[in-house]
C-alpha cells in the first residue's frame, strides 16, 4: 500500500535497514553496471592509487539506500528524483570464504519536506558505515497519490 | 596532465542505442540487493499500471556512464581515470524507465572547474526513448560531477 500524501508530516519517521555488503556484492554490482574500474574489486590496485583498500561504487551505495524508499513507496516508479553527493567511500574488506560481511551499511529515512501542490514528499536519507556519514543531502522526491 | 578547460559547453550526441530487456532489468535490481516485485514480475510491474518491469531508480546510471565514457576517453579532455572520484550525482525521471524501452543519452559539458591540481567536471546526460518512427520522448536527466585528482591529491 502506498503512504497517503495527507497522513504526512515533515520529520516522520520511515523507516530504516541494514544492507550487508561483502566483496562479491562488489563484483556483482560492477558486472550489473559495467563500471568496471578496479578499485572495486583489486586490493594491489586500490592501495596503488592512495586509497586505504577496495571501496564500494558510490552507486551501488547510492542504488541500495533507496531501496528503502522503493519499498515505503510501494511502486518504484514513484520516485522522481533521487540525488546524493559521495562525502566517504564504504571500506569492504575480504571476508571471502567466511559468512561475515566486508562492510555494513546502515540507513534510515525521513520525511524532509512535503509539497502539496506537487503532491510530492521528500524523504531525506541518513546512510552510515563503519560510524561515519557516507553520502550526505541524500534526498528522493517521490509521487504520492 | 591538465583538464582542458574548453571542453565547458562541449556536447556529445547520441551515439548507441540500449535495449532495456527484463533480464537486466533484473540483475541490476539484485546488484542493488532490491527486493520490490515491479523489478521481477511482469504481472506485478502490470497491476500497478505499467506496461512491463520497472527499472529501479539509479538504473539510468548504465547508460548515463556509457555516454560519459564518451568524454573520459577524448584524447583532447586530458582525464585519467585512474584519478577520477565520483562527487555527486542526480536522477530527474521525466517517466520511469521501463523493460522495452529503446534509449539514447546525449552528453552535455555543463561545467569544468579547476581544484588544486585537478578538477570537478559536471556533465548532463538527457536520456530519451526511441519510438517506433524514431520519435524521442524526455526519459531521464541525470547529472553528475567528477572530481579528476591532481597529483598528490
Amino acid at each position: 500500500m502506498s503512504p497517503s500524501f495527507n497522513e504526512l508530516s515533515a520529520g516522520q519517521e520511515i523507516g530504516s535497514r541494514t544492507i550487508q555488503v561483502t566483496r562479491t556484492d562488489l563484483v556483482k554490482y560492477a558486472g550489473a553496471s559495467g563500471d568496471f574500474n578496479p578499485i572495486h574489486w583489486n586490493e594491489t590496485f586500490a592501495t596503488g592509487v592512495e586509497l586505504p583498500g577496495v571501496i564500494a561504487h558510490g552507486m551501488f551505495t547510492m542504488g541500495s539506500a533507496v531501496q528503502l524508499v522503493t519499498d515505503w513507496a510501494g511502486d518504484p516508479a514513484a520516485v522522481v528524483d533521487f540525488q546524493t553527493r559521495f562525502t566517504k567511500p564504504v571500506m569492504v574488506t575480504d571476508t571471502t570464504g567466511t559468512a561475515e560481511p566486508g562492510a555494513t551499511i546502515e540507513v534510515s529515512g525521513t520525511i524532509g519536506k512535503l509539497d502539496a501542490d506537487a503532491g510530492t514528499a521528500r524523504v531525506d536519507l541518513t546512510v552510515v558505515s563503519a560510524g561515519q556519514k557516507v553520502l550526505m543531502k541524500a534526498q528522493a522526491v517521490v509521487r504520492l497519490s | 596532465m591538465t583538464i582542458n578547460p574548453d571542453l565547458q559547453g562541449r556536447s556529445y550526441p547520441a551515439a548507441e542505442v540500449y535495449d532495456v530487456d527484463r533480464e537486466k532489468i533484473r540483475e541490476f535490481a539484485r546488484a542493488v540487493k532490491a527486493t520490490h516485485p515491479a523489478h521481477f514480475d511482469v504481472d506485478a510491474a502490470k497491476a500497478l499500471g505499467h506496461t512491463d518491469l520497472v527499472a529501479p531508480p539509479t538504473f539510468a546510471i548504465i547508460i548515463a556512464q556509457r555516454a560519459d565514457a564518451q568524454l573520459i576517453e577524448d584524447p583532447e579532455a586530458g582525464i585519467d581515470f585512474s584519478r577520477v572520484v565520483h562527487a555527486d550525482q542526480r536522477f530527474i525521471h521525466h517517466r520511469p524507465i521501463l523493460a522495452g524501452d529503446r534509449l539514447v543519452a546525449e552528453l552535455h559539458v555543463d561545467g569544468v572547474r579547476a581544484m588544486g591540481g585537478g578538477a570537478m567536471i559536471t556533465t548532463r546526460s538527457e536520456i530519451f526513448a526511441l519510438g517506433a518512427d524514431d520519435s524521442k520522448e524526455p526519459v531521464t536527466t541525470t547529472t553528475s560531477s567528477i572530481l579528476v585528482r591532481g597529483e598528490g591529491q
